[in-house]
């Protein structure tokens, strides 16, 4: 027996070794794992002067500077903005049997309802042009104007799911919405030049000028005041959702405090000044004037619509920037 | 090694109730104080997270004083009991939301996966998906470009590339989802629970990803679940979050132990609500469980080798003369450990409107772990009367069930058996 002892407690000798290094982690069952790492450190022990030698990429503090908006960042996030462009336009219409014509659909028939509540019942004036070009300008306009605010103010609560789960420059998704009815405008903007030049060959009531150039300004303008007022509503809306209700009719109110529908020359004198100071009557009748050569476009009161845009998107950002940091923990 | 998240005296602060337009008399207030030159007059009053007692003040520490580095190349696991604050680090890290006090400082692209095919839209195809959730977790057109074959190949849906994914299953969208992010390649993974989703072939397919992910060596991963096999197989190093604090950091191994042991100080009494999940046609009803020892007092936990009763209260509409009872024990992995039924030792129970069951168990064989209680009760083998999957928790300690101190290898085999032994030489 002497022997069989002696292998037993050599077996017994290997054994508790073997179920130690078992208990702490184990590769026979066909796992292959890293070795644990030795080094288990807390930032406490790290040291302060090794932190010193670091150059991080990232560092998140509590809070920003209000107007530390990163540029470079939203840059490099500009395949998403594509993207979510690309999800605005694509999707909208799928699985309709019409699709993208769609997109002419609501102008004609807004004109088509507008030509016949506001021109032939209630009769009121065009300054001599075609209703239809008349009506159809200030729609479209208006229409961008209204659409990039509307879609803007409601970004913290619609994405909230998203926004909820992964990080990316929030700003992103106002300025893809921004972008993606652009696009919009533009569509609908080839129907209008349509109609437009139709009626540049046939008739010689539309006498267009040089303010056309300015389009492409007056766009910007649109685009710069709906989403600075847009964004600004949005992160508002986060803490205080009473604006919500406010803007679903404030919208259009506003649409009949601007000159869509009517002209300014059947205006009172005071109803005009007051008028004025509505950044968006300066856009559009400026327009209508270039395309259709009525109206008042005047450079002041384009450079006051200027100002007001710099101005409305100046503090839209740098309070949706505030926002954007902590508004998970309210939305 | 270089240190690739550094987390210094990091707090968060909650406010608890409603968050509602009442704010406006604090934001003033905190206005008021700020314009003063005073502290923020609600920075004070916060109290540590716990859950279970009553708030008394107006504001909780979902986190507080945190101090943690992850070294370049680490994977670190996450534990702790719902409400800890695993969740909110994760969004403090991925920057869902910020701090409100102290700096998380990171070196590398971070890209967190609280969630797989986020900004998914059910319309577009899964090719247009996977350009769009790749965009949202950060990666450029080109790069998706180039991964878009393996990306297919991983998920598995070649055939189905250019529908519209709300026509994939609810798998299907998952696996779209999880190969877009095992193809994503950042500096720094943050991953919280996804993968409990998907069929079996795929969440083996996943861990192996996570797992490749690991052992390249450069990559920093925090895995935060409840799922203890899966931290334990993963990361070799964890951090166990207790009430907004770091309650430990050390290896898996020592801290999933330490973890499950701080959840043995209350006894286990589960009353079962009325509306948890369950089947069955309730014409009689599980609603108490509970443990007790030989003297009829109640357990916290039950240990290896002991002898325990498993008691259960039943409320019955009317009166049942023979039924069936199963108790079972399902691991981490919710696969079964141990079960008991009643015919199988023969016996018959019978149900009045109020009834008490007792199941004595001797000896009892499971090693170390938590395991999820699995209740089910039918009429004879006919008609199933309940049947709760998740029922409670038991706890089982090390025991001395060899009784030679031995506690067996609880990470791989969760029964413990006792042998004779002989060794007889061959002449």
């Amino acid at each position: 027996m002497p022997t069989r002892t002696a292998t037993l407690s050599s077996l017994g000798a290997q054994f508790p070794a073997v179920t130690q290094r078992d208990e702490v982690r184990a590769d026979h069952f066909g796992f292959v794992f890293m070795s644990i790492s030795q080094d288990i450190s807390t930032a406490a022990d790290a040291g302060p002067d090794q932190q010193a030698e670091q150059v991080w990429d990232l560092v998140i503090q509590p809070k920003r500077h209000l107007l530390d908006v990163n540029l470079k960042e939203i840059w490099d996030y500009r395949d998403l903005l594509f993207m979510f462009v690309r999800r605005d336009i694509v999707t909208v219409y799928k699985q309709t049997i019409l699709g993208p014509i769609w997109f002419f659909v609501q102008p004609i028939m807004t004109t088509i309802v507008y030509l016949f509540v506001f021109g032939k019942v209630a009769k009121v004036s065009t300054d001599g042009m075609p209703q239809i070009l008349f009506y159809m300008s200030g729609i479209i306009m208006w229409n961008y104007f209204a659409d990039c605010f509307n879609k803007t103010s409601s970004t913290f609560r619609s994405n909230a799911g998203i926004f909820g789960k992964v990080y990316f420059p929030r700003l992103i998704v106002p300025l893809s919405q921004v972008t993606s009815g652009l696009i919009k405008f533009f569509i609908q903007g080839c129907l209008f030049l349509a109609i437009w030049f139709w009626y540049l060959a046939t008739t010689d009531t539309i006498r267009p000028n040089y303010w056309a150039f300015s389009t492409i300004w007056l766009l910007a303008l649109m685009a710069g005041m709906g989403l600075g007022f847009g964004i600004l509503f949005s992160s508002l809306t986060t803490k205080y959702r009473d604006l919500t209700f406010l803007i679903q009719f404030g919208v259009q109110l506003a649409m009949y405090a601007t000159p869509i529908i009517y002209p300014m020359s059947i205006l009172s004198d005071t109803a005009r000044r007051i008028l004025w100071w509505n950044p968006i009557a300066h856009i559009i009748e400026a327009f209508k004037c270039g395309f259709l050569g009525t109206g008042e476009a005047s450079m002041a009161g384009l450079a006051y619509a200027t100002l007001f845009t710099i101005a409305s998107l100046g503090l839209g950002i740098v309070i949706f920037n505030r926002t954007e940091q902590t508004f998970m923990d309210t939305v | 090694m270089t240190t690739a998240i550094s987390i210094e005296d990091l707090s968060k602060q909650y406010r608890l109730g409603q968050v509602g337009t009442g704010t406006i008399s604090h934001d003033l207030n905190r206005w008021w104080a700020r314009v003063r030159g005073k502290e923020d007059p609600y920075s004070k009053v916060g109290q540590v997270n716990k859950r279970d007692q009553a708030a008394d003040g107006e504001y909780v520490w979902a986190l507080q004083n945190i101090n943690l580095s992850v070294e370049q190349g680490e994977v670190v696991g996450i534990i702790g009991s719902n409400g800890a604050g695993k969740s909110t680090l994760l969004k403090l890290i991925s920057r869902i939301t910020s701090p409100t006090t102290g700096t998380i400082k990171a070196k590398g692209r971070i890209a967190c996966l609280l969630e797989v095919g986020t900004g998914m839209h059910p319309e577009m195809t899964a090719r247009e998906n996977i350009y769009m959730n790749g965009a949202v977790l950060g990666m450029r057109r080109h790069e998706i470009t180039r991964k878009l074959d393996d990306i297919v190949d991983f998920a598995g849906c070649r055939m189905f590339v250019d529908t519209p994914v709300k026509r994939f299953s609810s798998g299907m969208k998952v696996r779209v989802g999880f190969a877009v992010a095992a193809f994503l390649e950042p500096e720094i993974l943050i991953v919280d629970e996804v993968l409990a989703v998907g069929d079996a072939e795929f969440q083996r397919r996943a861990i192996g990803k996570m797992k490749e992910v690991s052992t390249t060596g450069d990559r920093t991963v925090l895995f935060v679940s409840h799922n203890m096999a899966s931290i334990r197989k993963l990361c070799p190093r964890s951090i166990h979050l207790d009430a907004g604090t770091v309650k430990r950091t050390g290896p898996s191994d020592e801290i999933i132990s330490a973890y499950i042991n701080d959840g043995l100080t209350n006894e286990l009494d589960t009353p079962i609500a009325k509306d948890s999940p369950r089947t069955g046609s309730g014409r009689a009803m599980f609603t108490r469980v509970w443990i007790e020892n030989e003297d009829g007092n109640k357990l916290t936990h039950v240990t290896s080798g002991a002898n325990f009763t498993i008691a259960i209260e039943v409320t019955a509409h009317e009166p049942i003369p023979d039924i069936v009872l199963s108790i079972a024990l399902q691991d981490s992995s919710d696969s079964y450990a141990w079960l008991v039924r009643s015919n199988f030792d023969g016996a018959i129970l019978g149900l009045n409107q109020k009834t008490i069951l007792r199941c004595t168990v001797e000896d009892f064989n499971l090693a170390r772990g938590a395991f999820r209680g699995v209740l089910f009760m039918s009429e004879r083998d006919n008609e199933i009367l309940d049947s709760l999957p998740n029922a409670f928790t038991l706890d089982v300690a090390v025991g001395d069930y060899f009784g030679t101190g031995a506690r067996g290898l609880p990470n791989h085999c969760k029964t413990l058996t006792r042998a004779t032994w002989k060794s007889s030489s061959q002449a």
